[in-house]
């Protein structure tokens, strides 16, 4: 027998009525509930993942998962592929200016056809990029021990989306998930407001670049109002949107390596930091009223205290407290969770860990487990996860893929409001056909994942054994007769395999 | 075969009561699909305005000759002012000669960004320009649960903007080559999973729907092994696409891509011209697939989210413009004719010196077009397209 797991008094599950009912009599039922607890907080349950937890115990782990190390520490061989990622080395800023320059070179051939397929080829090179930074996202997604970072970092990406097929997007996502949102998706949230407002991805996304005196475009304005902080319906009027938008001018991307040609008592204004600048002649310096408060011209500090207005909003605290809660635990999270959630928000100005703190130890949290309707990209890492653990795919084009068939591809939601979070947008019948077909691709056979991207390279095919100790120690425990009747009706090895990862079981975290 | 029916919300599934009278929702009795060219063809090619100099002058590399029997790279009679693309010759002009397709010029969205994607989004959500924006909530998907009977489809891989909100609506891209990897024994294993569970309809019915997906698939492959010839691409789509709308569905959209001519487009011949020739036999397909009593029950409507620059640009292609040409087609179609507003093609009467203005808003277009087909009234309307009054061009 192994050693039954006890869940610490700060977690204090209760088994509901529910989990009995399928339980069978021998088995622990808190085995059960461990994983519940790893397949919500992670992205998805691995037999390593349910070995760490039995071995520091729920409260420890969900302590190291909420405040984890500076360092990554990604296993050798996933870190070894991410470094081998071209964007790993060059930054951000010179791979923007290199791929503007082939476009500029693209369209200055005189001839149809040359022009045409170095038009292509520059769109290649620009979408390649973007696909470099899904393979670092998806590894670390699949290998990170640092799970509930990198799922906050999923969430906050989709929170402040940009798409990557809008303009030269594409080589700026991967510095904008590893720079903007990761550092902060367990932070302060003003720390992440700020650094995506100073990114040029989002900057080019929703056209502040475009902003400026007297040419006014509130797209950006709107937006972090609407979806960013206060949320839709907090009581802002368009004149709001307005003064926010002339705050906002200025603020944009400078892909020169010259400064803007400035008057002398303006140069001291300005501010570049990588492709953002804050260029002072671009700002309107005129007095704004901004949600009641006068903010006098003076530059980037009227941004600042524009984002120190808005983080600190109640509207704000519970705008995100209902999306971090949309996400976590149902649908409609019940009202009384999010207020405790948006109390710790505002008690802790704005600390995300914090806010998950009070989500995680909350009696809702833990009555909603086993029950959230996963999302394609829940649902396509979670079964890799569960089929190879800590075996290290060596070519993430074949999850790309999927979640793209699933229509959540990274990256490519076009308009700002991000993936939609509720189980309707992702649970219609062409979805759920789709889903089985891919359950039956990675149950059935390694589908080109050990088939490394490059010419040449040799495939390790093979299928996943899903039938192994985490399903017997827990997983089998939490499936009803009429799934444990399919599987029992399974043909071979990787039948079993498509039938549990199909499972009703299988659709929820 | 019994389909289950789109409820869409509580207001679909009651009958509205107006004044002490109640109204059941009228009959989705007509198959209605939307064709989307995504990318905005370069419409002031496809429906050529042959009897305007100022065309010939703005466009001189890339202007379809005007109509010429001797000269079959030249554009094909529609009437005095207007001449049809010569890649369509053996497609949509047949349809032309029979009455029934009707092209409805400076059509489009009084939305100007020029931007694709939030047109397309304008036009997909069927909203007023003015005022917040809800994405949860497209136009489709409203006139759908306007409809008793409605059997909503989205033949793409993603449930497109125009039919989200309300109810489930089934999205299955017809671009399947082969068998479906679940097979039957599995799909009935898996159905008895769900049984008595809440995704138990939407496991079925996807199920359902892939296997008619299907069944249109493998019924090609006994045609081509008799000999047929295998249509491809976009007629490939089109005829699955009507073998479903004929049986199952009624309420369809679908969108083609490629039509964002910056550079090289070519005139009657070229790449626009193959884009074009595909499109054309789609849709014809679509109406030979489909057979003639059903046809007769039919309306294709055919969208693009705006028209392009008047003028070529130094690339031999065109820009973003401003007002397109839609199709109406149809066996019941007014056809054979140009609707709705027309203005004199010069240089005066180009929107910003530009491009074509919008003469008939889509939304009003569409309005006009559903209070006919369905006989939807003003309250409905206004559901499917609210602050939009419908214009009739008696299109049916």
């Amino acid at each position: 027998m192994r050693r039954t797991l006890q869940l610490g008094a700060g977690l204090g599950l209760a088994v509901s009525a529910a989990a009995l009912a399928t339980t069978p009599a021998r088995a622990a039922p808190d085995q059960a509930q461990t994983l519940a607890l790893l397949n919500r907080v992670t992205w998805g349950a691995t037999p390593a993942s349910a070995a760490e937890i039995e071995a520091i115990g729920p409260d420890r782990w969900l302590a190291r998962q909420l405040h984890p190390g500076a360092d990554d520490a990604l296993p050798p061989a996933v870190q070894a592929q991410i470094d081998a990622l071209p964007i790993s080395s060059e930054p951000m800023a010179q791979l923007v200016v290199d791929l503007d320059a082939q476009n500029k070179a693209a369209n200055a051939l005189t001839d149809p056809d040359q022009k045409k397929a170095a038009q292509q080829a520059y769109q290649q090179a620009m979408t390649a990029t973007a696909k470099q930074a899904a393979t670092r996202e998806i590894l670390r997604d699949l290998y990170s021990p640092d799970q509930l970072k990198e799922q906050m970092t999923w969430f906050w990406f989709n929170h402040f989306n940009v798409h990557e097929y809008k303009a030269n997007i594409r080589p700026m996502i991967g510095d904008y998930v590893d720079r903007a949102i990761r550092p902060h998706a367990l932070g302060r949230f003003r720390d992440l407001l700020e650094a995506t407002l100073k990114h040029p991805a989002m900057l080019r996304y929703l056209d502040n670049a475009d902003n400026a005196a007297n040419h006014i475009n509130e797209n950006y304005a709107r937006e972090i109002m609407e979806l960013h902080t206060l949320g839709v319906g907090a009581g802002y009027s368009q004149k709001d949107v307005q003064e926010l938008a002339r705050i906002l001018t200025g603020v944009g991307i400078d892909t020169k390596p010259d400064n803007p040609h400035l008057k002398p008592e303006l140069q001291g204004q300005l501010i570049r930091e990588g492709l953002f600048e804050f260029n002072p002649a671009r700002h309107d310096y005129g007095d704004k009223v901004f949600l009641g408060h006068v903010i006098k011209g003076a530059g980037f500090g009227e941004v600042e205290q524009a984002l120190d207005i808005l983080a600190r909003d109640p509207a704000t605290a519970r705008h995100v407290s209902t999306q971090i809660a949309t996400y976590m635990v149902s649908d409609n999270p019940p009202p009384a969770l999010v207020q405790r959630m948006a109390a710790s928000f505002q008690h802790s100005d704005g600390d995300i860990a914090a806010v998950l703190q009070t989500l995680f130890r909350s009696p809702e949290f833990k009555a909603s487990l086993g029950t959230r309707f996963k999302d394609p990209v829940h649902y396509v890492i979670s079964s890799v996860r569960l089929a190879y653990g800590d075996r290290v795919i060596l070519n993430t084009g074949p999850v790309q893929n999927w979640v793209g068939r699933l229509a959540e591809g990274f990256y490519n939601h076009e308009t700002p409001d991000g993936f939609a979070m509720t189980s309707a947008a992702w649970d219609s019948p062409g979805q759920m056909s789709t889903r089985f077909e891919i359950a039956r691709q990675i149950g059935s056979g390694s589908y080109g994942l050990f088939k490394p991207d490059q010419p040449g390279a040799g495939d390790h095919p093979g299928f996943p054994q899903l039938q192994n100790a985490l399903y017997y120690q827990s997983i089998a425990q939490t499936l009803s007769p009429p799934t444990r009747n399919a599987l029992d009706q399974a043909t071979s090895a990787q039948d079993w395999n498509t039938l549990l990862l199909s499972s009703p079981e299988f659709m929820r975290r | 075969m019994l389909r289950r029916h789109f409820i869409a919300s509580a207001a679909a599934a009651f009958p509205a009561i107006a004044a002490g009278h109640v109204w059941a929702a009228p009959q989705a009795k007509t198959r209605l699909l939307v064709v989307f060219l995504r990318g905005a063809y370069d419409a002031a090619n496809v429906v050529i305005p042959v009897g305007a100099d100022f065309y010939y002058q703005s466009r001189p590399t890339i202007a379809v000759p005007k109509p010429d029997p001797a000269n079959p790279n030249s554009a094909l009679v529609l009437d005095a002012d207007w001449g049809l693309h010569p890649a369509l010759k053996d497609s949509i002009y047949p349809l032309w000669r029979q009455k029934q397709i009707a092209f409805v010029p400076f059509a489009g969205t009084d939305d100007l960004t020029r931007s694709h994607f939030e047109t397309q989004d304008t036009i997909e959500l069927g909203q007023p320009l003015q005022g917040p924006r809800d994405y949860g909530s497209g136009f489709m998907s409203r006139l759908a649960t306007q409809l008793s009977g409605a059997q909503p489809i989205a033949f793409t891989d993603q449930l497109p903007l125009t039919f989200r909100g309300g109810g489930a609506v089934p999205n299955m891209s017809v671009n399947v080559s082969g068998k479906p990897g679940i097979d039957d024994r599995q799909a009935k294993l898996i159905e008895q999973m769900y049984q008595g569970q809440p995704l138990a309809t939407s496991v079925s019915e996807g199920f359902q729907v892939r296997d008619e997906v299907y069944r249109s698939v493998s019924a090609e492959m006994v045609a081509a092994n008799r000999g047929a010839v295998s249509p491809k691409g976009f007629e490939l789509s089109a005829r699955r696409i009507a073998r479903l709308m004929k049986t199952q569905f009624n309420v369809g959209f679908v969108d083609v891509g490629g039509w964002d001519t910056h550079v090289n487009q070519g005139g009657a011949q070229g790449y626009l011209a193959g884009r074009l020739g595909e499109l054309g036999r789609g849709l014809a397909g679509y109406a030979d697939e489909i057979g003639p009593d059903d046809w007769n029950n039919s309306v294709v409507v055919v969208i693009s989210e705006f028209g392009r620059t008047f003028h070529e640009n130094g690339d031999r292609g065109t820009d973003h413009g401003h007002g397109s040409v839609y199709w109406v087609m149809g066996g019941k179609v007014n056809g054979g004719r140009m609707l709705g507003r027309q203005a004199a093609v010069t240089q005066a009467s180009l929107n910003q010196n530009r491009d074509y203005p919008v003469l008939t808003e889509y939304r009003a277009l569409f309005g006009g077009l559903f209070q006919r087909l369905y006989g939807l009234d003003g309250a409905r309307l206004e559901a499917v397209f609210p602050q939009a009054p419908p214009v009739d061009l008696r299109l049916v």
